[in-house]
Protein backbone atom coordinates (compact mmCIF):
# COMPACT_ATOMS: atom_id res chain seq x y z
CA UNK A 1 0.00 0.00 0.00
CA UNK A 2 1.49 3.33 -1.01
CA UNK A 3 -0.26 5.97 0.95
CA UNK A 4 0.91 9.54 0.66
CA UNK A 5 1.82 10.03 4.29
CA UNK A 6 3.64 13.05 5.62
CA UNK A 7 5.79 12.05 8.55
CA UNK A 8 4.13 14.44 10.95
CA UNK A 9 0.54 13.48 10.18
CA UNK A 10 -1.49 12.80 13.28
CA UNK A 11 -3.21 9.48 13.81
CA UNK A 12 -6.56 11.04 13.10
CA UNK A 13 -5.39 12.42 9.75
CA UNK A 14 -3.89 9.10 8.83
CA UNK A 15 -7.05 7.12 9.55
CA UNK A 16 -8.96 9.74 7.57
CA UNK A 17 -6.60 9.22 4.64
CA UNK A 18 -6.83 5.46 4.94
CA UNK A 19 -10.59 5.68 4.90
CA UNK A 20 -10.56 7.88 1.80
CA UNK A 21 -8.07 5.59 0.09
CA UNK A 22 -10.23 2.53 0.77
CA UNK A 23 -13.38 4.39 -0.16
CA UNK A 24 -11.87 5.47 -3.45
CA UNK A 25 -11.51 1.82 -4.33
CA UNK A 26 -15.10 0.97 -3.42
CA UNK A 27 -14.00 -0.59 -0.15
CA UNK A 28 -15.86 0.66 2.85
CA UNK A 29 -16.02 -0.92 6.29
CA UNK A 30 -19.28 -2.65 5.45
CA UNK A 31 -17.80 -4.44 2.46
CA UNK A 32 -14.77 -5.48 4.47
CA UNK A 33 -16.88 -6.92 7.30
CA UNK A 34 -18.76 -9.03 4.78
CA UNK A 35 -15.79 -9.91 2.60
CA UNK A 36 -13.38 -11.25 5.22
CA UNK A 37 -15.51 -14.16 6.57
CA UNK A 38 -17.04 -14.68 3.12
CA UNK A 39 -13.68 -15.16 1.41
CA UNK A 40 -12.34 -17.28 4.26
CA UNK A 41 -15.28 -19.68 4.06
CA UNK A 42 -15.27 -19.71 0.27
CA UNK A 43 -11.58 -20.66 0.25
CA UNK A 44 -11.60 -23.16 3.11
CA UNK A 45 -15.10 -24.59 2.91
CA UNK A 46 -16.41 -24.26 -0.66
CA UNK A 47 -13.33 -24.63 -2.86
CA UNK A 48 -12.26 -27.87 -1.09
CA UNK A 49 -15.44 -29.58 -2.29
CA UNK A 50 -14.58 -28.70 -5.89
CA UNK A 51 -11.14 -30.23 -5.38
CA UNK A 52 -12.66 -33.38 -3.86
CA UNK A 53 -14.91 -33.65 -6.91
CA UNK A 54 -11.93 -33.20 -9.22
CA UNK A 55 -9.84 -35.84 -7.48
CA UNK A 56 -12.77 -38.28 -7.40
CA UNK A 57 -12.47 -38.29 -11.21
CA UNK A 58 -8.71 -38.81 -11.28
CA UNK A 59 -6.58 -41.94 -11.35
CA UNK A 60 -4.56 -43.21 -8.44
CA UNK A 61 -0.80 -43.40 -8.85
CA UNK A 62 2.09 -44.16 -6.55
CA UNK A 63 3.56 -40.72 -5.97
CA UNK A 64 2.99 -37.72 -3.81
CA UNK A 65 0.27 -36.60 -4.17
CA UNK A 66 -1.07 -40.05 -5.07
CA UNK A 67 -3.31 -39.07 -7.99
CA UNK A 68 -2.81 -38.05 -11.61
CA UNK A 69 -3.83 -34.59 -12.76
CA UNK A 70 -7.04 -34.35 -14.79
CA UNK A 71 -5.53 -32.03 -17.41
CA UNK A 72 -2.27 -33.07 -19.00
CA UNK A 73 -0.21 -31.47 -21.72
CA UNK A 74 0.74 -34.54 -23.73
CA UNK A 75 4.00 -35.04 -25.64
CA UNK A 76 2.10 -34.84 -28.94
CA UNK A 77 0.89 -31.30 -28.15
CA UNK A 78 -2.54 -32.51 -27.17
CA UNK A 79 -4.21 -31.17 -24.08
CA UNK A 80 -5.69 -34.24 -22.52
CA UNK A 81 -8.59 -34.21 -20.10
CA UNK A 82 -8.73 -37.57 -18.41
CA UNK A 83 -11.98 -38.15 -16.57
CA UNK A 84 -11.76 -41.41 -14.73
CA UNK A 85 -15.21 -42.77 -13.94
CA UNK A 86 -13.62 -45.93 -12.59
CA UNK A 87 -13.80 -44.82 -8.95
CA UNK A 88 -17.55 -44.36 -9.07
CA UNK A 89 -18.11 -47.56 -11.08
CA UNK A 90 -16.01 -49.31 -8.46
CA UNK A 91 -18.31 -48.02 -5.73
CA UNK A 92 -21.38 -49.12 -7.66
CA UNK A 93 -20.07 -52.59 -8.40
CA UNK A 94 -18.61 -53.50 -5.05
CA UNK A 95 -21.28 -54.68 -2.62
CA UNK A 96 -19.20 -53.52 0.30
CA UNK A 97 -19.90 -49.84 -0.43
CA UNK A 98 -23.64 -50.33 -0.93
CA UNK A 99 -23.82 -52.18 2.35
CA UNK A 100 -21.77 -49.52 4.09
CA UNK A 101 -24.06 -46.71 2.82
CA UNK A 102 -27.27 -48.55 3.71
CA UNK A 103 -25.87 -49.61 7.06
CA UNK A 104 -24.78 -46.06 7.91
CA UNK A 105 -28.22 -44.67 7.06
CA UNK A 106 -29.91 -47.40 9.12
CA UNK A 107 -27.65 -46.85 12.14
CA UNK A 108 -28.11 -43.06 11.88
CA UNK A 109 -31.90 -43.42 11.62
CA UNK A 110 -32.24 -45.81 14.58
CA UNK A 111 -29.93 -43.64 16.71
CA UNK A 112 -31.83 -40.49 15.78
CA UNK A 113 -35.15 -42.05 16.80
CA UNK A 114 -33.65 -43.35 20.06
CA UNK A 115 -32.23 -39.87 20.71
CA UNK A 116 -35.65 -38.33 20.12
CA UNK A 117 -37.32 -40.87 22.43
CA UNK A 118 -34.89 -40.05 25.23
CA UNK A 119 -34.43 -36.34 24.48
CA UNK A 120 -38.04 -35.23 24.01
CA UNK A 121 -39.22 -36.12 27.54
CA UNK A 122 -36.09 -34.48 28.95
CA UNK A 123 -36.53 -31.29 26.92
CA UNK A 124 -40.21 -31.23 27.89
CA UNK A 125 -39.45 -31.70 31.57
CA UNK A 126 -36.79 -28.95 31.49
CA UNK A 127 -39.11 -26.52 29.67
CA UNK A 128 -41.79 -27.12 32.32
CA UNK A 129 -39.42 -26.89 35.29
CA UNK A 130 -39.59 -23.85 37.61
CA UNK A 131 -37.78 -20.84 36.13
CA UNK A 132 -34.58 -20.89 38.17
CA UNK A 133 -34.17 -24.64 37.67
CA UNK A 134 -34.32 -24.42 33.89
CA UNK A 135 -30.93 -22.79 33.48
CA UNK A 136 -29.26 -25.25 35.86
CA UNK A 137 -30.80 -28.28 34.12
CA UNK A 138 -29.82 -26.88 30.73
CA UNK A 139 -26.27 -26.35 31.98
CA UNK A 140 -26.25 -29.98 33.12
CA UNK A 141 -27.27 -31.10 29.62
CA UNK A 142 -24.47 -28.99 28.11
CA UNK A 143 -21.73 -29.89 30.59
CA UNK A 144 -20.86 -33.34 29.13
CA UNK A 145 -20.71 -31.70 25.71
CA UNK A 146 -17.87 -29.49 26.95
CA UNK A 147 -15.77 -32.50 27.94
CA UNK A 148 -13.88 -34.53 25.38
CA UNK A 149 -16.02 -36.43 22.89
CA UNK A 150 -13.27 -39.02 22.45
CA UNK A 151 -13.00 -39.64 26.18
CA UNK A 152 -16.76 -39.90 26.63
CA UNK A 153 -16.93 -42.57 23.93
CA UNK A 154 -13.94 -44.25 25.57
CA UNK A 155 -15.85 -44.37 28.88
CA UNK A 156 -18.41 -46.67 27.27
CA UNK A 157 -15.75 -49.27 26.49
CA UNK A 158 -15.27 -49.72 30.23
CA UNK A 159 -19.02 -49.94 30.78
CA UNK A 160 -19.94 -52.28 27.93
CA UNK A 161 -17.02 -54.75 28.00
CA UNK A 162 -17.68 -58.41 28.81
CA UNK A 163 -16.07 -57.87 32.21
CA UNK A 164 -17.22 -54.26 32.29
CA UNK A 165 -19.31 -52.41 34.84
CA UNK A 166 -22.75 -53.17 33.38
CA UNK A 167 -22.09 -56.89 33.07
CA UNK A 168 -20.56 -57.02 36.54
CA UNK A 169 -23.57 -55.26 38.00
CA UNK A 170 -26.05 -57.53 36.23
CA UNK A 171 -24.12 -60.65 37.27
CA UNK A 172 -23.98 -59.43 40.87
CA UNK A 173 -27.73 -58.81 40.85
CA UNK A 174 -28.23 -62.31 39.50
CA UNK A 175 -30.17 -61.09 36.48
CA UNK A 176 -27.86 -62.88 34.04
CA UNK A 177 -25.66 -65.97 34.39
CA UNK A 178 -23.04 -65.11 31.82
CA UNK A 179 -21.89 -61.73 30.50
CA UNK A 180 -23.89 -60.17 27.66
CA UNK A 181 -21.84 -59.40 24.58
CA UNK A 182 -22.43 -55.66 24.12
CA UNK A 183 -19.13 -54.14 23.03
CA UNK A 184 -18.32 -54.49 19.31
CA UNK A 185 -22.00 -54.80 18.35
CA UNK A 186 -24.42 -52.41 16.63
CA UNK A 187 -26.03 -51.90 20.03
CA UNK A 188 -22.81 -50.32 21.29
CA UNK A 189 -22.76 -47.98 18.27
CA UNK A 190 -26.36 -46.89 18.97
CA UNK A 191 -25.53 -46.23 22.62
CA UNK A 192 -22.43 -44.26 21.65
CA UNK A 193 -24.25 -42.08 19.11
CA UNK A 194 -27.26 -41.42 21.37
CA UNK A 195 -24.94 -40.58 24.24
CA UNK A 196 -22.73 -38.22 22.24
CA UNK A 197 -25.46 -36.42 20.30
CA UNK A 198 -28.17 -36.16 23.00
CA UNK A 199 -27.43 -32.47 23.79
CA UNK A 200 -27.86 -31.60 20.08
CA UNK A 201 -31.35 -33.13 20.23
CA UNK A 202 -32.38 -31.55 23.53
CA UNK A 203 -31.33 -27.93 22.83
CA UNK A 204 -33.49 -27.21 19.73
CA UNK A 205 -36.39 -29.15 21.29
CA UNK A 206 -36.10 -27.09 24.45
CA UNK A 207 -35.98 -23.87 22.41
CA UNK A 208 -39.36 -24.59 20.78
CA UNK A 209 -41.00 -26.14 23.85
CA UNK A 210 -40.00 -23.20 26.03
CA UNK A 211 -41.72 -20.73 23.69
CA UNK A 212 -44.93 -22.78 23.69
CA UNK A 213 -47.98 -20.75 24.68
CA UNK A 214 -49.25 -22.44 27.85
CA UNK A 215 -52.69 -20.81 27.60
CA UNK A 216 -53.43 -23.12 24.66
CA UNK A 217 -52.97 -26.13 26.94
CA UNK A 218 -55.07 -24.50 29.66
CA UNK A 219 -57.85 -23.84 27.15
CA UNK A 220 -57.72 -27.48 26.05
CA UNK A 221 -57.92 -28.63 29.66
CA UNK A 222 -60.87 -26.31 30.35
CA UNK A 223 -62.67 -27.78 27.37
CA UNK A 224 -62.25 -31.26 28.86
CA UNK A 225 -59.32 -32.44 26.75
CA UNK A 226 -57.29 -35.25 28.33
CA UNK A 227 -53.57 -34.50 28.88
CA UNK A 228 -52.40 -37.12 26.35
CA UNK A 229 -54.76 -35.81 23.67
CA UNK A 230 -53.72 -32.23 24.40
CA UNK A 231 -50.09 -33.25 24.06
CA UNK A 232 -50.69 -35.00 20.74
CA UNK A 233 -52.77 -32.26 19.17
CA UNK A 234 -51.10 -29.13 20.61
CA UNK A 235 -47.64 -29.62 22.10
CA UNK A 236 -46.29 -32.08 19.55
CA UNK A 237 -47.34 -30.21 16.38
CA UNK A 238 -46.11 -26.89 17.78
CA UNK A 239 -42.74 -28.38 18.64
CA UNK A 240 -42.32 -29.86 15.14
CA UNK A 241 -39.61 -27.33 14.08
CA UNK A 242 -37.56 -28.33 17.12
CA UNK A 243 -38.05 -32.02 16.35
CA UNK A 244 -36.92 -31.48 12.75
CA UNK A 245 -33.85 -29.43 13.74
CA UNK A 246 -32.85 -31.85 16.48
CA UNK A 247 -33.26 -34.93 14.27
CA UNK A 248 -31.19 -33.41 11.45
CA UNK A 249 -28.49 -32.25 13.88
CA UNK A 250 -28.16 -35.88 15.01
CA UNK A 251 -28.83 -37.75 11.76
CA UNK A 252 -26.44 -35.98 9.37
CA UNK A 253 -23.22 -36.20 11.41
CA UNK A 254 -24.15 -39.67 12.69
CA UNK A 255 -24.39 -41.00 9.12
CA UNK A 256 -20.74 -40.07 8.53
CA UNK A 257 -19.54 -40.90 12.04
CA UNK A 258 -16.08 -42.45 12.24
CA UNK A 259 -14.97 -42.45 15.85
CA UNK A 260 -17.92 -44.23 17.49
CA UNK A 261 -17.98 -47.26 15.15
CA UNK A 262 -14.18 -47.40 15.29
CA UNK A 263 -14.10 -47.61 19.09
CA UNK A 264 -17.37 -49.35 19.99
CA UNK A 265 -18.36 -51.28 16.84
CA UNK A 266 -17.16 -54.64 15.58
CA UNK A 267 -13.88 -54.55 13.61
CA UNK A 268 -15.80 -55.45 10.45
CA UNK A 269 -18.76 -53.13 11.09
CA UNK A 270 -19.52 -51.27 7.89
CA UNK A 271 -20.04 -47.57 8.36
CA UNK A 272 -19.25 -45.23 5.51
CA UNK A 273 -17.17 -42.84 7.61
CA UNK A 274 -14.96 -45.73 8.57
CA UNK A 275 -14.71 -46.99 4.96
CA UNK A 276 -13.57 -43.51 3.87
CA UNK A 277 -10.99 -43.43 6.67
CA UNK A 278 -9.64 -46.87 5.68
CA UNK A 279 -9.45 -45.97 1.99
CA UNK A 280 -7.53 -42.85 2.84
CA UNK A 281 -5.22 -43.86 5.69
CA UNK A 282 -4.73 -47.61 5.14
CA UNK A 283 -5.11 -48.08 1.38
CA UNK A 284 -3.82 -44.57 0.56
CA UNK A 285 -6.27 -44.44 -2.33
CA UNK A 286 -7.16 -40.74 -2.39
CA UNK A 287 -9.34 -40.87 -5.54
CA UNK A 288 -11.56 -43.65 -4.14
CA UNK A 289 -11.76 -41.89 -0.76
CA UNK A 290 -12.88 -38.72 -2.62
CA UNK A 291 -15.48 -40.69 -4.58
CA UNK A 292 -16.79 -42.13 -1.29
CA UNK A 293 -16.99 -38.60 0.13
CA UNK A 294 -18.87 -37.30 -2.94
CA UNK A 295 -21.32 -40.21 -2.77
CA UNK A 296 -21.87 -39.60 0.95
CA UNK A 297 -22.48 -35.90 0.22
CA UNK A 298 -25.04 -36.80 -2.44
CA UNK A 299 -26.87 -39.05 0.04
CA UNK A 300 -26.83 -36.30 2.68
CA UNK A 301 -27.63 -33.46 0.25
CA UNK A 302 -31.36 -33.67 0.86
CA UNK A 303 -31.10 -33.68 4.69
CA UNK A 304 -28.52 -30.87 4.56
CA UNK A 305 -30.75 -28.72 2.34
CA UNK A 306 -33.66 -29.45 4.67
CA UNK A 307 -31.47 -28.27 7.56
CA UNK A 308 -30.53 -25.06 5.74
CA UNK A 309 -34.18 -24.41 4.95
CA UNK A 310 -35.17 -25.02 8.58
CA UNK A 311 -32.48 -22.58 9.75
CA UNK A 312 -33.67 -19.90 7.31
CA UNK A 313 -37.32 -20.19 8.31
CA UNK A 314 -36.29 -20.02 11.95
CA UNK A 315 -34.34 -16.82 11.35
CA UNK A 316 -37.32 -15.12 9.81
CA UNK B 1 -51.27 -33.30 37.00
CA UNK B 2 -49.42 -35.18 39.73
CA UNK B 3 -48.82 -38.15 37.45
CA UNK B 4 -47.30 -35.83 34.85
CA UNK B 5 -44.92 -34.57 37.53
CA UNK B 6 -43.73 -38.10 38.25
CA UNK B 7 -43.30 -38.76 34.54
CA UNK B 8 -41.19 -35.64 34.05
CA UNK B 9 -39.07 -36.41 37.08
CA UNK B 10 -38.44 -39.96 35.79
CA UNK B 11 -37.43 -38.61 32.37
CA UNK B 12 -34.91 -36.26 33.99
CA UNK B 13 -33.48 -38.89 36.37
CA UNK B 14 -33.01 -41.48 33.60
CA UNK B 15 -31.64 -38.92 31.17
CA UNK B 16 -29.12 -37.40 33.54
CA UNK B 17 -28.05 -40.83 34.84
CA UNK B 18 -27.36 -41.82 31.23
CA UNK B 19 -25.34 -38.63 30.69
CA UNK B 20 -23.32 -38.73 33.90
CA UNK B 21 -22.73 -42.39 34.90
CA UNK B 22 -20.07 -42.93 32.20
CA UNK B 23 -18.19 -39.80 33.23
CA UNK B 24 -18.39 -40.72 36.93
CA UNK B 25 -17.15 -44.24 36.19
CA UNK B 26 -14.13 -42.74 34.40
CA UNK B 27 -13.30 -40.60 37.42
CA UNK B 28 -13.83 -43.34 40.01
CA UNK B 29 -11.63 -45.85 38.19
CA UNK B 30 -8.88 -43.31 37.60
CA UNK B 31 -8.15 -43.70 41.34
CA UNK B 32 -8.02 -47.48 41.06
CA UNK B 33 -4.77 -49.16 41.96
CA UNK B 34 -5.12 -52.06 39.53
CA UNK B 35 -4.18 -51.91 35.87
CA UNK B 36 -7.41 -53.82 35.15
CA UNK B 37 -9.73 -50.89 34.83
CA UNK B 38 -12.92 -52.60 35.97
CA UNK B 39 -11.63 -54.46 39.04
CA UNK B 40 -11.37 -52.28 42.14
CA UNK B 41 -8.29 -53.09 44.17
CA UNK B 42 -7.71 -50.01 46.28
CA UNK B 43 -7.29 -46.25 46.17
CA UNK B 44 -4.23 -44.88 44.40
CA UNK B 45 -3.14 -41.79 42.55
CA UNK B 46 -0.31 -43.56 40.75
CA UNK B 47 -1.91 -43.14 37.29
CA UNK B 48 -1.86 -39.37 37.65
CA UNK B 49 1.84 -39.59 38.41
CA UNK B 50 2.45 -41.82 35.40
CA UNK B 51 0.53 -39.41 33.21
CA UNK B 52 2.64 -36.44 34.24
CA UNK B 53 5.80 -38.39 33.42
CA UNK B 54 4.61 -39.23 29.91
CA UNK B 55 6.44 -36.73 27.70
CA UNK B 56 4.51 -37.72 24.56
CA UNK B 57 1.19 -36.91 26.22
CA UNK B 58 2.51 -33.64 27.65
CA UNK B 59 3.89 -32.48 24.29
CA UNK B 60 0.65 -33.36 22.54
CA UNK B 61 -1.39 -31.57 25.21
CA UNK B 62 0.72 -28.40 24.86
CA UNK B 63 0.38 -28.46 21.05
CA UNK B 64 -3.39 -28.94 21.36
CA UNK B 65 -3.73 -26.05 23.80
CA UNK B 66 -1.71 -23.74 21.52
CA UNK B 67 -3.81 -24.70 18.48
CA UNK B 68 -7.04 -24.34 20.45
CA UNK B 69 -6.14 -20.87 21.75
CA UNK B 70 -5.21 -19.52 18.29
CA UNK B 71 -8.25 -21.22 16.73
CA UNK B 72 -10.63 -19.76 19.30
CA UNK B 73 -9.27 -16.22 18.91
CA UNK B 74 -9.38 -16.34 15.11
CA UNK B 75 -12.80 -17.97 15.05
CA UNK B 76 -14.23 -15.29 17.36
CA UNK B 77 -12.95 -12.49 15.09
CA UNK B 78 -14.18 -14.10 11.86
CA UNK B 79 -17.41 -15.42 13.41
CA UNK B 80 -18.28 -12.01 14.86
CA UNK B 81 -17.76 -10.36 11.46
CA UNK B 82 -20.00 -12.96 9.83
CA UNK B 83 -22.64 -12.58 12.55
CA UNK B 84 -22.58 -8.77 12.21
CA UNK B 85 -23.02 -9.05 8.45
CA UNK B 86 -25.91 -11.51 8.77
CA UNK B 87 -27.70 -9.86 11.69
CA UNK B 88 -27.18 -6.15 11.00
CA UNK B 89 -26.45 -5.48 7.33
CA UNK B 90 -29.78 -6.37 5.73
CA UNK B 91 -29.65 -7.75 2.21
CA UNK B 92 -26.32 -7.88 0.34
CA UNK B 93 -24.92 -9.83 -2.56
CA UNK B 94 -23.73 -13.29 -1.48
CA UNK B 95 -25.84 -13.27 1.69
CA UNK B 96 -27.55 -16.61 1.01
CA UNK B 97 -24.20 -18.20 0.30
CA UNK B 98 -22.73 -16.78 3.51
CA UNK B 99 -25.69 -18.15 5.50
CA UNK B 100 -25.19 -21.54 3.87
CA UNK B 101 -21.45 -21.55 4.48
CA UNK B 102 -21.90 -20.69 8.16
CA UNK B 103 -24.56 -23.34 8.84
CA UNK B 104 -23.36 -26.30 6.74
CA UNK B 105 -20.15 -26.92 8.76
CA UNK B 106 -22.32 -27.53 11.85
CA UNK B 107 -23.74 -30.73 10.40
CA UNK B 108 -21.10 -31.74 7.83
CA UNK B 109 -19.62 -35.16 8.71
CA UNK B 110 -16.06 -34.65 9.93
CA UNK B 111 -14.55 -37.17 7.55
CA UNK B 112 -15.74 -35.07 4.60
CA UNK B 113 -14.50 -31.78 6.04
CA UNK B 114 -11.16 -33.33 6.94
CA UNK B 115 -10.58 -34.99 3.58
CA UNK B 116 -11.63 -31.93 1.57
CA UNK B 117 -9.40 -29.56 3.57
CA UNK B 118 -6.42 -31.88 3.23
CA UNK B 119 -6.89 -32.01 -0.55
CA UNK B 120 -7.10 -28.21 -0.59
CA UNK B 121 -3.85 -27.87 1.36
CA UNK B 122 -2.10 -30.34 -0.95
CA UNK B 123 -3.36 -28.45 -4.01
CA UNK B 124 -2.35 -25.07 -2.55
CA UNK B 125 1.12 -26.38 -1.82
CA UNK B 126 1.42 -27.53 -5.43
CA UNK B 127 0.24 -24.22 -6.89
CA UNK B 128 1.56 -21.64 -4.47
CA UNK B 129 4.09 -23.47 -2.36
CA UNK B 130 2.03 -22.62 0.73
CA UNK B 131 1.37 -24.11 3.27
CA UNK B 132 4.72 -25.87 3.11
CA UNK B 133 4.09 -29.29 4.62
CA UNK B 134 1.33 -29.86 7.09
CA UNK B 135 1.19 -29.44 10.83
CA UNK B 136 0.16 -26.81 13.31
CA UNK B 137 -0.78 -24.19 10.69
CA UNK B 138 -3.04 -26.47 8.66
CA UNK B 139 -4.73 -27.89 11.78
CA UNK B 140 -5.38 -24.36 13.05
CA UNK B 141 -6.88 -23.20 9.74
CA UNK B 142 -9.10 -26.29 9.57
CA UNK B 143 -10.31 -25.85 13.15
CA UNK B 144 -10.94 -22.14 12.64
CA UNK B 145 -13.10 -22.85 9.60
CA UNK B 146 -15.34 -25.27 11.49
CA UNK B 147 -15.56 -23.41 14.79
CA UNK B 148 -16.21 -20.02 13.19
CA UNK B 149 -19.59 -21.44 12.17
CA UNK B 150 -20.38 -22.20 15.83
CA UNK B 151 -19.25 -18.73 16.92
CA UNK B 152 -21.43 -17.17 14.21
CA UNK B 153 -24.52 -18.99 15.53
CA UNK B 154 -23.86 -17.91 19.12
CA UNK B 155 -23.08 -14.26 18.32
CA UNK B 156 -25.86 -13.97 15.73
CA UNK B 157 -28.51 -15.11 18.19
CA UNK B 158 -27.18 -12.63 20.75
CA UNK B 159 -27.29 -9.80 18.18
CA UNK B 160 -30.79 -10.81 17.10
CA UNK B 161 -32.09 -10.67 20.68
CA UNK B 162 -30.40 -7.31 21.20
CA UNK B 163 -32.41 -4.12 20.98
CA UNK B 164 -30.75 -2.05 18.25
CA UNK B 165 -32.25 1.25 19.44
CA UNK B 166 -29.05 2.03 21.36
CA UNK B 167 -27.01 1.68 18.17
CA UNK B 168 -29.52 3.82 16.28
CA UNK B 169 -29.46 6.50 18.97
CA UNK B 170 -25.66 6.65 18.77
CA UNK B 171 -25.87 6.92 15.00
CA UNK B 172 -28.37 9.76 15.27
CA UNK B 173 -25.95 11.54 17.57
CA UNK B 174 -23.32 11.31 14.83
CA UNK B 175 -21.10 8.47 16.09
CA UNK B 176 -19.11 6.65 13.43
CA UNK B 177 -19.94 2.94 12.82
CA UNK B 178 -16.60 1.74 14.22
CA UNK B 179 -17.07 3.81 17.36
CA UNK B 180 -20.62 2.48 17.78
CA UNK B 181 -19.33 -1.04 17.45
CA UNK B 182 -16.54 -0.56 19.97
CA UNK B 183 -18.49 1.45 22.55
CA UNK B 184 -21.96 -0.06 22.36
CA UNK B 185 -22.22 -3.33 20.44
CA UNK B 186 -19.02 -4.97 21.68
CA UNK B 187 -19.72 -4.63 25.42
CA UNK B 188 -23.25 -5.95 24.97
CA UNK B 189 -22.25 -9.00 22.95
CA UNK B 190 -19.19 -9.67 25.15
CA UNK B 191 -20.81 -12.65 26.96
CA UNK B 192 -21.56 -14.25 23.58
CA UNK B 193 -17.95 -13.68 22.51
CA UNK B 194 -16.71 -15.37 25.68
CA UNK B 195 -19.10 -18.29 25.14
CA UNK B 196 -18.06 -18.53 21.49
CA UNK B 197 -14.37 -18.44 22.39
CA UNK B 198 -14.78 -21.24 24.92
CA UNK B 199 -16.88 -23.27 22.48
CA UNK B 200 -14.28 -22.91 19.72
CA UNK B 201 -11.49 -23.73 22.18
CA UNK B 202 -13.20 -26.95 23.30
CA UNK B 203 -14.12 -27.99 19.76
CA UNK B 204 -10.51 -27.59 18.67
CA UNK B 205 -9.08 -29.30 21.76
CA UNK B 206 -11.44 -32.21 21.19
CA UNK B 207 -11.17 -32.83 17.47
CA UNK B 208 -9.64 -36.08 16.28
CA UNK B 209 -10.93 -36.70 12.77
CA UNK B 210 -10.20 -33.39 11.03
CA UNK B 211 -6.81 -33.04 12.74
CA UNK B 212 -5.85 -36.58 11.68
CA UNK B 213 -6.50 -35.70 8.04
CA UNK B 214 -4.72 -32.35 7.91
CA UNK B 215 -1.84 -33.06 10.32
CA UNK B 216 1.51 -33.96 8.88
CA UNK B 217 3.62 -36.77 10.29
CA UNK B 218 5.35 -34.39 12.70
CA UNK B 219 2.35 -32.98 14.56
CA UNK B 220 0.27 -35.10 16.94
CA UNK B 221 -2.48 -33.43 18.91
CA UNK B 222 -3.71 -34.78 22.22
CA UNK B 223 -6.79 -36.56 20.77
CA UNK B 224 -4.55 -38.26 18.19
CA UNK B 225 -2.27 -39.59 20.94
CA UNK B 226 -5.25 -40.68 23.07
CA UNK B 227 -6.86 -42.40 20.10
CA UNK B 228 -3.77 -44.43 19.30
CA UNK B 229 -3.59 -45.52 22.97
CA UNK B 230 -7.31 -46.23 23.30
CA UNK B 231 -7.30 -48.40 20.18
CA UNK B 232 -5.11 -50.85 22.08
CA UNK B 233 -7.65 -51.08 24.88
CA UNK B 234 -8.64 -49.39 28.13
CA UNK B 235 -5.76 -48.02 30.16
CA UNK B 236 -5.95 -46.32 33.55
CA UNK B 237 -3.72 -43.36 32.73
CA UNK B 238 -6.26 -42.32 30.07
CA UNK B 239 -8.87 -42.40 32.85
CA UNK B 240 -6.65 -40.08 34.85
CA UNK B 241 -6.30 -37.74 31.87
CA UNK B 242 -10.08 -37.77 31.33
CA UNK B 243 -10.72 -36.95 34.99
CA UNK B 244 -8.30 -34.03 34.84
CA UNK B 245 -10.03 -32.67 31.74
CA UNK B 246 -13.50 -33.09 33.27
CA UNK B 247 -12.30 -31.30 36.39
CA UNK B 248 -10.84 -28.39 34.42
CA UNK B 249 -13.95 -28.03 32.28
CA UNK B 250 -16.27 -28.15 35.28
CA UNK B 251 -14.15 -25.49 36.98
CA UNK B 252 -14.19 -23.26 33.89
CA UNK B 253 -17.95 -23.63 33.39
CA UNK B 254 -18.66 -22.83 37.04
CA UNK B 255 -16.35 -19.79 36.92
CA UNK B 256 -17.91 -18.43 33.73
CA UNK B 257 -21.37 -19.14 35.16
CA UNK B 258 -20.61 -17.21 38.35
CA UNK B 259 -19.13 -14.26 36.43
CA UNK B 260 -22.09 -14.09 34.02
CA UNK B 261 -24.62 -14.39 36.86
CA UNK B 262 -22.91 -11.58 38.78
CA UNK B 263 -22.83 -9.41 35.66
CA UNK B 264 -26.53 -10.01 35.05
CA UNK B 265 -27.37 -9.18 38.65
CA UNK B 266 -25.40 -5.96 38.42
CA UNK B 267 -27.15 -5.03 35.18
CA UNK B 268 -30.52 -5.71 36.81
CA UNK B 269 -29.63 -3.58 39.82
CA UNK B 270 -28.51 -0.76 37.55
CA UNK B 271 -31.79 -0.95 35.66
CA UNK B 272 -33.78 -0.97 38.89
CA UNK B 273 -31.95 2.10 40.06
CA UNK B 274 -32.87 3.99 36.90
CA UNK B 275 -36.45 2.78 36.90
CA UNK B 276 -36.79 3.15 40.68
CA UNK B 277 -39.13 5.60 42.43
CA UNK B 278 -38.11 9.26 42.06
Amino acid sequence: MNLPMPAAASLRERTQQLRQWLHGRGLNARTLVIAVPWLWLALFFLVPFIIVLKIAFSEAQIAMPPYRPLLEWGADQVLQLRLNLGNFLFLLQDDLYWQAYLNSLRVALVSTLACLALGYPMAYAIARAPGNWRLILLMMVMLPFWTSFLLRVYAWIGLLKNNGLINNALLWLGLIDEPLVMLQTDFAIYVGIVYSYLPFMILPLYATLEKLDLTLLEAAEDLGCRPWRAFMSITLPLSAPGVLAGCLLVFIPAAGEFLIPALLGAPDSLMIGRVLWTEFFNNRDWPVASAVAIALLLVLLLPIMLWQWAQRTQDR
Amino acid sequence: MRRMGVFRLTALVIGFAFLYVPILSLIVYSFNESRLVTVWSGFSTQWYGRLLENQQVLDAAWLSVKIAAITATGAVVLGTLAALALARFGPFRGRTLLTGMTTAPLVMPEVITGLSLLLLFVALEQWLGWPRGRGMTTITIAHMTVSLAYVTVVVKSRLASLDDSLEEAAMDLGARPLKIFLVITLPIIAPALVAGWLLAFTLSLDDLVIASFVAGPGASTLPMVIFSKVRLGVSPDINALASLMVGLVALAVVLVGVVLARQQRRAREARNMHAGPP
